[in-house]
């Protein structure tokens, strides 16, 4: 799915993240990682050298984040940036890119679980695994956590123009709604989108039955004549802002960034069910630092780090002990401390294996009608 | 003899940095994606060989007919736009530039130095919002008394379109109508023809070459062309371009992904072989 998730803080240069996705079409297998010291340390025996390559999305984390963490251990942090799960899934399948750290969303664990690319974690040297919170682990994309701790989770939701809309319900019928025909911005996603329309219809949003498929295709060409287009969630978010929208499908971070910023907005979770991800953080096979990734996912992890974490990119916490100190500010916001109620009703994206072309195919029709 | 064969070494001797340049980074590729669009997809990425040609199938669907159907349309579309608006420019800068003549070819390539991408996020800056700078401006002029829908539509797609591509028209344009040879002109009209005639009869014809240039190199990008229909048509129109990126980054079908990318490949070269032999290949041989 996703063409980049988490690119969510705003303004310009930022949107510019976005382009450099299409622009990056062409070079996935292209580039090797600026990994600045990696000719020795590498193997297991002796002590590592002092330094950690990291594979994140762009803006992911706090300012203090990295800094604060070279302070503690003295270990140099290397970051590099994908835009994308495929991108992340294509460099690593190439070989050879020397990271020790990367951030990949739900379902793309699953498929690197099941390409072999990742490296065990080791329990014994995450003391804060304790700080997970019970919802964020053991997930059925990797149900013990071998592979993978939590890094932030999101939604998917509608950002809307509460001043022009009122409060609407929680539900997908106003991106359906004839009135709005002309001002609804859906994701330019072959997962989210669907899925949108087998919540609406009350189904699984990994469903493969082909009828279920056909009844989401029909219902996404019934709302194809009212929408002004599929959008990138960092799209939709400043179209919503500046008023060419009055309902943008978005990611959650984006939302709380555009509510943060303007009264007029609202966010909300529809029923029956909308989508929750996670970015997680795994150790590929091969990674030359496997230790210091250890004490990173540790940091990570971290009461303090954790919150600075949210703090900053406005994306919810897996880390229960992070909670307290996430600012008043954002947890005040529509949507971001949800009712067990409302948490209880969504989903995950996994991944469908075949099915994700049947989703390709599907999307494509839409588009093109 | 001796002679001669030193030439050919020298010659052979300057000629492999393009060589090597060319088999390693065009040749190479190409013959890859040919490779791979015969293979067969893993599900989660990567490729198996071999001969698997339900790829080439695939395309013959009616949904994918109609893609690249559109795409050519297109892509034609703005060709003639791109034609129609750059020509009379090129025109202007060349006979009624005069010492202005290399200030204004600067100015058209000026765009250049920043990248597409920028400038595609500028467009959005100018034509989005109700409160837009574009709707300002409309509404500042009394053109319009109500914000007008101006981002996220078809037209923004060929606005953006003829406004990225104008560039590689009117230089090449400007190139052959440069060479022009004055004389001829007053020739022409000395021998009682009209200026209508003048130009339809002798300058337009003369500056073929650089029509068939300009036109194929407006042609070919816009066929491939991903990045505009998404950001300033909202992706409500499909491309040929964002059907292949799509296969490669979100669908994991690198094999059809590499089946499509090929087909364009001979679609385009059958469309300019086409093109190049209807107004001569001796003109292109010119610029």
């Amino acid at each position: 799915m996703v063409f980049q998730k988490r690119i969510s803080r705003g303004d310009f240069l930022r949107t510019m993240g976005v382009g450099a996705v299409a622009g990056s079409t062409l070079s996935v297998l292209a580039c090797q990682p600026n990994t600045t010291a990696q000719s020795s340390g590498g193997g297991g025996s002796g002590p590592e050298e002092k330094a950690l390559n990291l594979y994140n999305w762009s803006d992911y984390v706090a300012k203090s984040t990295i800094p604060d963490f070279q302070k503690q251990t003295g270990i140099e942090v290397t970051q590099d940036f994908f835009s994308s799960n495929e991108e992340l899934l294509a460099k690593l399948q190439a070989g050879g890119t020397g990271y020790d750290v990367i951030v990949p969303s739900d379902y793309m664990v699953t498929i690197m679980i099941k390409s072999d690319i990742l490296e065990p974690l080791d329990m014994s040297k995450i003391p804060n695994f304790e700080n997970v919170g019970k919802n964020y682990k053991g997930l059925a994309y990797d149900p013990k956590n071998e592979y993978s701790l939590p890094y932030q989770w999101g939604t998917t939701g509608i950002l809307y123009n509460k001043k022009e809309l009122g409060t609407l319900d929680p539900s997908w019928d106003p991106m359906w709604d004839p009135a709005n025909k002309g001002m609804i911005g859906m994701l330019n996603d072959e997962r989210e989108t669907p899925g949108a329309a087998l919540y609406k219809l009350g189904y699984s949003v990994n469903a493969t039955e082909k009828e279920q498929l056909d009844e989401a295709e029909a219902e996404l060409k019934k709302q194809k004549p009212l929408l002004r287009g599929y959008f990138d969630s960092t799209q939709n978010r400043p179209s919503v802002i500046n008023g060419d929208l009055l309902l943008g499908h978005v990611f959650s971070g984006d939302a709380f960034l555009a509510l943060s910023s303007n009264e007029d907005l609202d966010f909300v979770i529809p029923e029956p069910a909308a989508t929750r991800w996670t970015d997680n953080m795994c150790i590929p096979k091969g990674a030359e630092h496997p230790d210091n990734a250890h004490k990173f996912i540790n940091y990570i992890l971290g009461a303090k780090t954790g919150a600075e974490l949210s703090n900053y990119t406005y994306y919810n916490t897996p880390n229960e002990a992070s909670l307290p100190m996430i600012n008043d500010a954002l947890k005040n916001l529509p949507g971001y401390e949800l009712e067990p109620a409302v948490f209880d009703r969504l989903q995950i994206i996994e991944d469908v294996g075949r099915a994700t072309r049947e989703y390709s195919t599907l999307f494509t029709s839409v588009k093109s009608s | 003899m001796g002679k001669g064969r030193g030439w050919t070494l020298r010659l052979a001797g300057l000629l492999s940095p393009v060589t090597i340049w060319l088999g390693l980074f065009f040749l190479v590729p190409l013959l890859l994606i040919l490779a791979y669009s015969f293979g067969k997809s893993g599900i989660y990425g990567g490729i198996t060989l071999g001969f698997y040609p339900g790829n080439y199938l695939k395309v013959f669907d009616p949904l994918y007919i109609e893609i690249i159907g559109r795409t050519l349309v297109i892509a034609v579309l703005n060709t003639l736009l791109c034609l129609l608006i750059g020509y009379p420019l090129a025109y202007f800068i060349t006979f009624k530039g005069g010492r202005h003549k290399n200030t204004l070819i600067l100015l058209v390539m000026i765009p250049f130095w920043t990248s597409l991408l920028l400038r595609a996020y500028a467009w959005v800056v100018i034509l989005g919002g109700d409160n837009g700078i574009a709707n300002r401006i409309l509404q500042f002029l009394h053109l319009t008394d109500h914000p007008l829908t101006l981002i996220f539509t078809p037209q923004a797609v060929i606005m953006g379109m003829v406004y990225s591509y104008l560039p590689f028209m009117i230089l090449p344009l400007y190139a052959a109508l440069e060479k022009f040879d004055w004389r001829l002109k007053e020739a022409a009209q000395d021998l009682g023809a009209s200026r209508w005639h003048t130009f339809w009869r002798v300058t337009f014809p003369l500056s073929l070459p650089g029509v068939i240039a300009g036109s194929i190199l407006v042609f070919i990008p816009s066929a491939g062309e991903f990045v505009i229909p998404n950001l300033l048509g909202g992706a409500r129109t499909v491309m040929v371009g964002n059907l292949i990126q799509q296969q490669f980054l979100q669908a994991r079908d690198w094999a059809f992904g590499s089946a499509l990318a090929v087909m364009l490949a001979v679609l385009l070269v059958g469309a300019i072989m086409f093109y190049v032999r209807r107004v001569g290949a001796d003109k292109l041989e010119e610029v």
